[in-house]
């Protein structure tokens, strides 16, 4: 993340220091993260101290102060989930990218959250990838799916 | 300014517009236990410990001293049945994360709390803000802020200021009701680049 892009998204918003939450969420989903220079680069663009930054980046789980792979796992363990059998799917994709929930592989590919309801149960058991729901899982059908993404 | 007129534990008290209770009790020596407060910083409300009674129009309330500003004929009390175990089980729900603050026990004493009714978990911070209240409002640096929330909220310095600015100044060390703060710092010290 370079001064420029950062600039170019704080003048979008015209410098104003109450964009504050909005600018971090361009950041972060241009940068899938926000890495400590992008913070004080902006603290410094909009006049805030970086305590303030540094507090809302860590209230709100919208907001990652680690590194995030390509492409995001977000896997449904609500409670329609949890009963079709949502933790065997976790195991299975936890298996296969070798990582724990709130980890990000040595690739940079995969991050894998659990999440409580995406809000779609009769798919359920539903993992999400990039904000695009894949319904129905099983564990073999979550291996195919994991499949398509490079 | 106009005059309010007010009780405050059956004295009579006269205030001007926009005074807290607390500001008001202090003027006339009734005592109210704080934490969080501090005069030259603007009321926070954290700590809770300065709880008082109110009584306006018949309905009794209970509010925070440190917050609720003056009305005409209010009728406060600052120690009742109810008060006494509002503020023990704040000042046990504390001790079980200062257990060592001095402040905490002297008011554990007063009013009777159990230093070991919660299984002790200690972060030493109680959260009452005025490290950080005092750096952002007087210092004007914001050389430390909270982080995370909830029961994993905590003081946090940002190491590259805490090395150039702290070092010098350390004015928030003895506001600090706890140990919590210097403890926090010297995290900060161990991790500043210099």
């Amino acid at each position: 993340m370079d001064k420029e892009q950062i600039d170019k998204i704080v003048a979008k918003y015209h410098g104003e220091p109450s964009a504050l939450i909005q600018i971090l969420l361009d950041i972060q989903s241009e940068n899938r993260w926000l890495p400590g220079e992008a913070l004080q680069m902006v603290a410094e663009a909009l006049d805030v101290p970086l305590t303030r930054i540094q507090h809302i980046a860590t209230f709100y789980k919208a907001f990652s102060l680690v590194p995030k792979g390509r492409h995001e796992i977000h896997i449904c363990m609500g409670t329609a989930c949890h009963v079709r059998g949502a933790s065997r799917v976790l195991d299975t994709v936890e298996g296969h990218t070798g990582i724990k929930p709130g980890e990000t592989d040595l690739d940079m590919k995969f991050s894998l959250e659990t999440v409580n309801c995406l809000g779609c149960c009769a798919l359920g058991p539903v993992i999400e990838i990039d904000g695009k729901p894949h319904g129905r899982m099983a564990p073999a059908k979550a291996l195919e799916v994991l499949k398509n993404y490079e | 300014m106009s005059e309010i007129l007010f009780t405050i534990d059956a004295k009579e008290v006269k205030a001007t517009e926009g005074m807290t209770v607390l500001e008001a009790a202090k003027s006339i020596g009734v005592f109210i236990p704080t934490l969080c407060h501090h005069e030259k910083l603007e009321p926070y409300g954290a700590c809770r410990i300065c709880m008082v009674e109110v009584e306006t129009g018949g309905r009794t309330r209970i509010v925070a001293s440190c917050l609720y500003p003056v009305e005409p004929n209010l009728v406060v009390r600052t120690r009742s049945q109810t008060i006494d175990k509002i503020r023990r089980v704040l000042i046990e729900e504390m001790l079980a994360h200062a257990p060592d603050s001095v402040q905490l026990d002297e008011l554990a004493k007063e009013y009777g709390a159990d230093r070991d009714r919660f299984e002790k978990e200690p972060s030493f911070c109680i959260h009452c803000g005025l490290c950080v209240r005092y750096c952002a409002e007087i210092k004007k640096k914001n050389a430390l802020g909270f982080i995370d929330r909830g029961a994993r909220r905590e003081i946090s310095f940002i190491p590259k200021l805490a090395a150039e600015e702290c070092w010098n100044c350390k004015e928030c060390f003895e506001l600090c009701p706890t140990s919590a703060l210097q403890a926090a710092y010297v995290l900060a010290q161990a991790l500043s680049p210099v």
